[in-house]
């Protein structure tokens, strides 16, 4: 199959899982790792025979073989570039929370966004929580939807550390506008424990029509699309019915490409943006 | 005479555990008003998870938190008003709230060894002038070296003391004593205590903190809080009159508040049972109490064993939706003994 050639922006953790798993993937190529000093990141890329530049975006944008950007850097770099690479016709995939573009949460809304030149990527929590909340709120018609986020103190990295009200604001308002609910509430906890644990993720949800079989069929559907983009996703607990409350949790597991296992946050947001650099490349360039 | 200690009330927030968050505006003016002319420090007030708590996950406050500061704000002449902050669970939003209702003392509160993601809460405060603390909380599941390099960032940020909260009443008073000592020693702020009496040592290890140098310590009216509950204020003011300690707080004016206004308030005894004592003897966050009460009840099962498998995951400070995973794990096994029995 003809591949698509993609650069990322930001060459630390996240940067690097990305590129292994481009490296992975049969649309994207990986073409171009851009960064602003010679860091590990760096290195590594060029070890893999990736082209890098530290010295910003310009070679990407130059370089008109490059169709899709990742962009793993922060919010103030994402909204100095966003201009640049649409202006050069680059699609940007964006997991700063810059916001330029729309939410997208790939099992939820990528179908419904054929026109559009930039993504963000919500949050971590985010992709992991807002299928489940989409799900109970299309079988039951969610009026509250509170989500909670643990993740292993290792896998928080200085960008959430620095800014953790950006999690919250961010994942509730995407529990909104994506997960249906007529309000959101996000929270996270870091949790030290050795071994790391995985990332778990409860999703509470007040509903106006508390039908448990509806509800969990419709959670386990979605739990099926979003597997095949994130393996290690799964059911810890079944969604459980009190009332009008709807208590379920899910276990996120990463694949272990760059990151350990155990950041199954930091897993399932990449994954994601690789499921949608592998549409848009199927769809909009490979035709 | 000793040193001035300072004691900062926690009833109206750690104490709204014990009551599931359902402090009325009536019940707030009464309290910060009795406990303003009885001379504490600082009066805290919020959710019981800080700002921002009220949820499924901790409870909802039948009041909202708002309202409540407001009304005690109006009748507190000469304390402080004081609340809690949860980052990952309460923003700077909600704190410029609070600040705009008239709160002027804001303690940031992470777990034991997340110091860092309190950054932007504690400059947010600073910046408003706020009378800023770093809290530290489930200290018995670091090292006093471990604690003082996580004090040292809320130092570097500039807070005005640096609180240890023993959240899951678990601590003995030498391991309280080594942990404020080292502090005390190396730090150029003060240091101060939160203990719980999950093990009955709420007044103990509040004394061993004294005397290892801590100037802040917290209490509530009749212990009312978390898990067994917290340093009983009226007891502790008249323990620390006879040790000689200056407070500032007049004891008879306290036992009228505890005895008179938190006392017909009261949901149940603050006693330490089996489920408390739990809590204390495994290390497990004291507001996960009444919610593994409750999940015990929904599943059919001792909380004593929820609380127990808590313990052994390393739940931390505001997990209580693992409480949900932890039963319904136990009553699959329960199940599935039964079907092969």
């Amino acid at each position: 199959m003809k591949k698509v050639k993609v650069a990322i922006i930001g060459p630390g953790n996240i940067g690097s899982d990305l590129m292994y798993k481009v490296f992975r993937s049969d649309t994207p190529e990986m073409s171009y790792m851009a960064g602003i000093v010679e860091s590990e990141g760096i290195i590594r890329a060029r070890q893999f025979g990736v082209k890098t530049s530290i010295e910003g975006i310009d070679p990407i944008l130059e370089d008109n073989e490059i169709k899709i950007v990742f962009e793993a850097t922060s919010a103030k770099a994402h909204l100095a570039n966003a201009p640049r690479l649409k202006a050069a016709g680059k699609i940007a995939i964006d997991l700063t929370p810059a916001a330029v573009g729309p939410y997208v949460v790939p099992c939820v809304n990528l179908d419904k966004l054929s026109e559009e030149v930039n993504f963000n990527m919500v949050t971590c929590g985010g992709q992991a929580t807002v299928p489940i909340a989409y799900a109970i709120n299309r079988a039951a018609d969610s009026e509250y939807t509170e989500i909670v986020s643990c993740i292993s103190s290792k896998s928080a990295g200085q960008g959430t550390r620095a800014n953790i009200d950006e999690f919250t604001e961010t994942t509730a308002k995407a529990l909104e506008t994506l997960g249906g609910a007529d309000k959101g509430k996000a929270i996270i906890i870091l949790n030290p424990a050795e071994p790391p644990i995985m990332m778990t993720n409860t999703i509470y949800s007040i509903v106006r029509r508390p039908d448990e079989n509806a509800i969990r069929e419709s959670v386990c559907q979605i739990i099926e699309q979003i597997q095949k983009y994130v393996p290690g996703y799964r059911l810890r607990t079944p969604p459980i019915l009190d009332g009008n409350k709807v208590t379920a949790i899910i276990e996120v597991e990463g694949a272990g490409d760059f990151l350990p296992k155990y950041s199954g946050n930091l897993d399932i947001i990449n994954s994601a943006a690789i499921e949608v650099a592998e549409k848009i490349a199927r769809e909009r360039f490979l035709k | 005479m000793n040193r001035k200690i300072h004691l900062i009330d926690t009833t109206m927030r750690d104490g709204s555990h014990a009551v599931s968050h359902s402090f009325t505006k009536e019940q707030v003016r009464m309290i910060a008003q009795g406990l303003d002319d009885a001379g504490v420090d600082i009066i805290e007030i919020s959710h019981g998870d800080g700002l921002a708590g009220s949820s499924i996950n901790y409870g909802f406050s039948h009041t909202g938190e708002m309202e409540l500061i407001k009304e005690a704000s109006h009748v507190i002449k000469r304390a402080r008003l004081g609340a809690l902050l949860l980052p990952g669970i309460g923003t700077i939003r909600d704190l410029e709230e609070a600040y705009d209702n008239g709160v002027t003392a804001v303690r940031v509160a992470t777990h034991v060894t997340e110091a860092d993601i309190a950054i932007q809460h504690i400059k947010a405060a600073k910046e408003r002038n706020m009378f800023t603390v770093g809290f530290l909380m489930m200290t018995h599941m670091a090292s006093p070296e471990k604690i003082l390099e996580q004090a040292r960032i809320f130092e570097d940020c500039g807070v005005d003391y640096v609180n240890l909260a023993d959240s899951a009443g678990h601590l003995l008073p030498d391991e309280v004593k080594e942990r404020i000592s080292l502090l005390n020693e190396r730090l150029s702020v003060p240091v101060g205590f939160h203990a719980h009496n999950n093990m009955g040592l709420a007044i103990a290890n509040s004394i061993a903190a004294i005397e290892e140098g801590a100037q802040y310590i917290d209490i509530t009216c009749r212990g009312l809080g978390a898990g067994a509950g917290n340093c009983q204020g009226e007891v502790f003011a008249a323990v620390l009159n006879r040790l000689g300690y200056e407070t500032g707080v007049d004891l008879f004016k306290i036992l009228d508040v505890a005895e008179k206004i938190v006392d017909p308030i009261m949901q149940y005894p603050q006693i330490i049972n089996t489920d408390s004592l739990m809590l204390g003897y495994v290390g497990v966050y004291s507001s996960f109490l009444l919610h593994a009460k409750r999940a015990a009840k929904r599943f059919d099962l001792d909380a004593k064993d929820i609380l127990i498998e808590l313990g052994r995951r390393q739940m931390v400070g505001g997990q209580e939706d693992m409480i949900v995973d932890v039963a319904y794990m136990l009553s699959q096994k329960k199940k599935a003994g039964k079907v092969t029995d």
